[in-house]
């Protein structure tokens, strides 16, 4: 049978569309943007071209676009450089405890090197309160981080609340909206941040090419250091086929915002209500309503993450799990942990992202498929 | 994929489960906590494993490793049957991934505490 991918909250394969975007920057317009040739100045065509067409899809202005390699890039560059340009006006940042590691890793990096972050803890639903944000702000707050939209329980936060609470208080915001954009509108002007990370391979784009969204009159310093590439924030040669091909996906993806959103929101709750409503024990981790469109992340009771994943794997499904046991720590994930979860019970849960192409016989595939594997391994059970 | 061949075979048809109603022993590990957890149950005759079952909560290689040591332990005498180490349940199923090597301390174990409450009862 055709193996069925459910793992797009991971990554996803990258659009034919895109693809012919990108291959004449391989060997035709090959050339590099600050050559002053006719090779340079194509690329650099290609490279504008494509600021503008990013820039405009999240409401911003080309200038306020600096390409990168990815989330995790946008992340560190947004983090340390708003921390370290603005030290001397204090060394507070406030953040979730649900981020992904790109930046929790990146805030705990600077705890060690002088400052204080104040990790804002989720509710049982994986949703943040404004009034806590509130409560942690300090006289030597200078940057809130809280991410759009949660990649493993996909809860979609109150960024725009945030950013009002901050701007009173001349406080930066961030957030990672490397999960939202495409399945949650994004306009930088109505949301109010004033820096947000986007992954391209996460929409139908190649692997290895971001941005960050830097507002205007932002103080931000750069973190990697040589040519004068990206105004001088993020020195390198573009990788313009890359960006070319970001920037198409980032096209396609407003062009089919409707139509995406619309799909996926009726595969994601047919998976969840059949889900909950033929298999006993299993329950929803994350709010229902402030949730991505593709979302489906659900807890078994009596069963183990890893071996649901790898008798799906057996049955050509592709999904992903917050287990222990298939993490390389053996610790299971923070998210999870977050929502005050007991050990157990995130054992037994597994995330489906849905994507562009599946179809509804897809998805009953898996609930049918889930339906027997699990009816296995409760068999094994002593839980159950 | 992170397991072999064997592994993945006693992972998707494992030998041995269920349990046993008058079990001679049970042995109980791990706890649900860390995220496995076993029990195996055991028949004895003349001083020999007639049966072994087991009923496991974990992950493929916990899986594996309960399913290996009964297929291990049958037809053996109880003193064999407790020098079977974890390197041994790990060995015969040709290999297990570093990090997955407690799960065949665990199986191992259970097997051992299994005859260990088997002997106490005897006595
Ligand atoms: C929320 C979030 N932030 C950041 C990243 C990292 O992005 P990238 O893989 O482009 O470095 C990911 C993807 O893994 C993500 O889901």
């Amino acid at each position: 049978m055709k193996p069925i991918y459910m793992d797009h909250g991971s990554t996803t394969a990258v659009d034919p569309d895109v693809v012919r975007a990108m291959t004449p920057y391989f060997t035709e317009i090959f050339g590099n943007a600050s050559s002053l040739h006719s090779y340079g100045e194509q690329a650099t065509v290609g490279l504008n071209a494509s600021r503008q067409i990013v820039a405009s899809a999240i409401g911003a202005h080309p200038d306020e676009i600096i390409f990168t390699s990815g989330g995790t890039e946008s992340d560190n560059l947004a983090i340390k450089g708003i921390a370290y340009r603005n030290q001397d006006r204090g060394r507070h940042i406030i953040t979730s405890n649900i981020e992904h590691p790109a930046v929790l890793n990146t805030c705990a990096y600077l705890e060690k090197h002088g400052f204080e972050v104040t990790y804002v803890p989720v509710n049982d639903r994986g949703l943040l309160d404004v009034e806590s944000v509130k409560e942690a702000v300090r006289d030597d707050t200078i940057l809130i981080t809280v991410m759009h939209a949660n990649n493993e329980i996909g809860t979609i936060q109150p960024i725009e609340e945030i950013c009002i609470l901050a701007r009173d208080k001349g406080i930066y915001v961030h957030t990672d909206a490397v999960q939202s954009i495409g399945k949650v509108p994004i306009d930088v002007n109505r949301i109010g941040v004033d820096l947000l990370s986007i992954s391209s391979h996460k929409i139908y784009g190649p692997k290895g090419v971001g941005a960050l969204y830097i507002r205007k009159g932002t103080n931000i310093e750069a973190i990697s250091h040589g040519g004068s590439h990206e105004r001088g924030i993020r020195a390198g040669t573009e990788n313009i086929s890359g960006i070319v091909g970001f920037a198409r996906a980032m096209e396609l993806a407003q062009a089919r915002f409707d139509g995406d959103c619309e799909h996926l929101r009726s595969l994601r709750d047919r998976m969840i209500g059949n889900i909950l409503k033929s298999i006993d024990h299993s329950y929803l981790n994350g709010d229902l309503e402030q949730r991505l469109v593709n979302n489906v992340n659900i807890r078994f009771s009596y069963v183990e993450g890893e071996a649901m994943l790898l008798l799906l794997n057996n049955k050509g499904i592709a999904v992903s799990t917050g287990s222990a046991c298939s993490s390389k720590s053996l610790k299971p994930s923070h998210v999870l942990e977050a929502l005050g979860l007991a050990p157990e019970e995130m054992h037994g849960s597994l995330r489906i992202t849905l994507g562009r192409e599946n179809t509804e016989a897809e998805a009953d595939r898996v609930v049918e498929a889930l339906i027997e594997i699990i009816g296995k391994l409760r068999a094994m059970s002593p839980l159950a | 994929m992170m397991y072999n061949e064997k592994v993945m075979d006693h992972f998707t048809n494992p030998r041995n489960v269920g349990d046993i109603e008058d079990a001679d022993g049970v042995g109980e590990v791990g706890n649900p906590t860390c995220g496995d957890m076993m029990t195996i149950y055991i028949k004895v005759k003349d001083d020999i494993l007639t049966n072994i079952k087991f009923k496991t909560f974990g992950c493929g290689a916990a899986i594996a490793t309960s399913s290996m040591v009964t297929e291990m332990g049958i037809g053996k005498t109880l003193e064999e049957a407790l020098k079977i180490t974890r390197d041994d349940v790990a060995d015969e199923l040709g290999g297990l991934p570093p990090i997955k090597l407690h799960c065949s301390n665990l199986a191992a174990d259970a097997l051992h505490k299994a005859i260990e409450d088997h002997m106490r009862k005897k006595q």
